[in-house]
């Protein structure tokens, strides 16, 4: 959780100084979510995400130089610089990110999903998408389809309580997610989205109910972004007292709490842990800078996968 | 709103917003409605303000649901409202396709003359912004593709405020591009300007040694071609075709009859292209007029990239626009 929080925090200063570009979404605040979902997770299952991915990518495992490279537009980043912050992508680790098509990502899911049930692998496909995702059509017919054909899916709803602007309420005629989902016949829960072990818990009993073979399962995750939607939004919306009374449940600081609690050596460690992470992202920020950008003679590569490499004379 | 005879500055941004308070101000059956419209103020801030003036009936916020809120938006209008619908960009309106295509555009036709659809759609378009390829594709060819809808492109200021109101009196669906390039243009914009006449292309500078041809947000592109052309004793004149369905052919003839020279840009894929339906009318209608292959410059064959230098050389660029003016003209 702490790399990521850093992670995003060096990425605002990046985009303040014009390093990064496009649209950067943060996760600050919701970092629980990602980081619980896939310590239930093995290597061998799919994570699906969205454009607010770098949670979804660090807690997978792609290395913060792949990421920070990618954002840099940089031929080392993990999508070689033509997808930016929006579009992570890593099959070796079977990411299969950044989509910016809000509930986009969904329907793919139930295919990848498919695919390991044509084949009888015992695999688990994860699908994030926000609240606002859940209002598309895309969501309905992959719940309908996943439930139908007893898909290995896990269906993560990471309710933010906002699309962009609009407020939960403002978005859902039934803000029960949880319960919409279970009407498609799959096991569905509501979970505290700001406690990680709470987070993990629930996941690891979604993820052994899908390889259980009992088809697919719908987590809701009820959680807060900190900062505004991207880095372009005034974030107009949101009463500074909501997101304070969020604040007060950081996910990083509860965590914290319940070990000191439980009379961890905490402190020592974190300490440990801050610098250890604050070399890494130095390390990414400095492999970035110094990596090479693809040169514009190589626009037209990755089109199509037969003239990959291929110059394309128009 | 400035005195007569004195022009005021305005942006892109704000002229779209006039042209949105002045329709709903003069016809209660026009209502806004779309993702983030009324609390965020619209997500490229055009309706910023509305909200309060007009109300959440009237400005109203959509959850993300294109299919269902466009496809909405043909119902009022049967029913006898004026719809103003928001999709945020081409990109998602895909979503919508099959509302706009077998719906919208198809109804009146189907029911043999009883069901005109007087529904207007506003959506951004383009690249530049580094935004990749999920947000920065043209799309404009797919809606011009279409019988039944009217496809406009506002590229300057004049037509930023004014295309609006004949839009809404079309009986039937009108489609809106407004490039994200062009929202914080701004200059001065004629008080009384006249209403825009949807119908036809305009001259936005006359020449006689070359027609560049283009709409939307290459166009400030093209007049910098222009002055570049002009310094090295080119005379080019810059034709905007504003609407890109019904393709006013007559005018791009009656320019290159003029000039005998064409050159077409177009930010979207070459392939399938408004560009490529252009150069098509011109092969049919001009063949005998032209001195010279008509050429175009066009957005590579490529989903947009992030990296700035590839997003850039994936667009058209004036350089670009110079190289194939020259050797039009030979
Ligand atoms: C189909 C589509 N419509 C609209 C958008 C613009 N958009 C990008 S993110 C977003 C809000 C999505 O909210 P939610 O699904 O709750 O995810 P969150 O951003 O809260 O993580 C919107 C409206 C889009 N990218 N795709």
């Amino acid at each position: 959780m702490l790399r990521i929080r850093r992670f995003e925090e060096r990425c605002v200063e990046l985009y303040s100084a014009s390093k990064i570009r496009g649209f950067v979404h943060l996760y600050i605040g919701e970092e629980a979510v990602a980081v619980g979902v896939n310590a239930a997770l093995s290597p061998e299952d799919a994570v699906v995400s969205t454009y607010r991915e770098h949670g979804h990518a660090l807690a997978r495992g792609l290395p913060p130089e792949a990421i920070m490279a990618e954002m840099y537009g940089r031929t080392t980043g993990c999508s070689g610089g033509r997808g930016g912050s929006m579009h992570l992508f890593d099959v070796s680790r079977r990411f299969y990110g950044g989509s910016a098509i809000v509930a986009g990502g969904l329907p793919p899911a139930a295919g990848l999903a498919l695919a390991d049930r044509l084949r009888g692998l015992p695999r688990v496909t994860c699908c994030f998408f926000g609240d606002g995702a859940f209002a598309e059509g895309e969501f309905h017919e992959t719940a309908n389809l996943a439930a139908l054909w007893d898909l290995p899916l896990l269906l993560v709803c990471e309710n933010n309580l906002y699309a962009m602007g609009t407020a939960l309420a403002r978005e859902h005629a039934q803000t029960d997610l949880a319960m919409r989902a279970a009407s498609y016949g799959m096991p569905a829960w509501a979970v505290d989205g700001m406690d990680v072990e709470a987070v993990a818990q629930a996941a690891r009993r979604a993820v052994e109910g899908i390889r259980a073979g009992t088809g697919p399962h719908f987590l809701e995750l009820r959680t807060y972004r900190f900062r505004a939607h991207s880095m372009y939004d005034p974030d107009r919306y949101r009463d500074k007292a909501e997101i304070e009374r969020w604040k007060s449940r950081d996910p990083i600081g509860r965590l914290t709490e319940r070990m000191r609690d439980d009379g961890e050596p905490v402190d020592e460690e974190l300490a440990r842990i801050e610098r250890r992470i604050a070399d890494e992202i130095d390390h990414a920020v400095d492999a970035a800078e110094r990596a090479p950008e693809e040169p514009v003679e190589d626009l037209l590569r990755h089109v199509t996968s037969a003239r990959a490499g291929e110059v394309n004379r128009q | 709103m400035s005195t007569a005879g004195t022009q005021e500055t305005t942006t892109y941004r704000e002229a779209l917003r006039e042209a949105l308070r002045e329709a709903m101000r003069s016809d209660d059956r026009v209502f806004l409605m779309g993702e983030d419209v009324g609390r965020y103020g619209g997500c490229f801030g055009v309706s910023l303000g509305l909200l309060e003036e007009f109300g959440p009936d009237r400005v109203r916020d959509t959850p993300l649901s294109e299919s269902a809120f466009v496809g909405a938006g043909i119902g009022a209008a049967l029913a006898g409202m004026r719809p103003i619908v928001e999709i945020m960009t081409v990109n998602f309106s895909l979503l919508a396709l099959d509302q706009i295509l077998n719906n919208a555009a198809t109804l009146l036709h189907m029911s043999g003359g009883q069901l005109p659809v007087p529904l207007v759609i506003r959506m951004t378009t383009g690249a530049g912004r580094q935004l990749a390829a999920q947000h920065s594709h043209s799309l404009e060819s797919f809606y011009a593709h279409i019988p039944g809808i009217r496809v406009l492109a506002p590229a300057t200021l004049e037509d930023a405020r004014h295309m609006l109101a004949p839009a809404l009196a079309d009986p039937d669906p009108v489609v809106i591009f407004e490039h994200g390039s062009l929202y914080n243009a701004s200059g001065p914009l004629a008080p009384q300007a006249a209403s825009v006449d949807l119908d036809h292309a305009a001259v936005r500078r006359p020449g006689d040694a070359v027609s560049l041809i283009t709409y939307g947000g290459s166009l400030p592109k093209m007049f910098a071609a222009a002055d570049e052309l002009a310094a090295d004793g080119v005379d080019a004149e810059v034709v905007d075709l504003r609407t890109l369905r019904p393709l006013d052919a007559g005018t791009v003839a009656a320019s290159v009859a003029r000039t005998h020279r064409a050159v077409v840009v177009d930010e979207a894929w070459r392939t399938g292209s408004v560009a490529a339906e252009l150069s098509a009318r011109l092969a049919e209608e001009s063949f005998y007029e032209l001195d010279a292959p008509v050429e175009r410059v066009c957005g590579a064959e490529v989903p947009i990239p992030y990296a700035r230098r590839l997003e850039e050389a994936a667009l058209p660029q004036t350089a670009g626009i110079v190289a194939a003016a020259h050797r039009a003209v030979g």
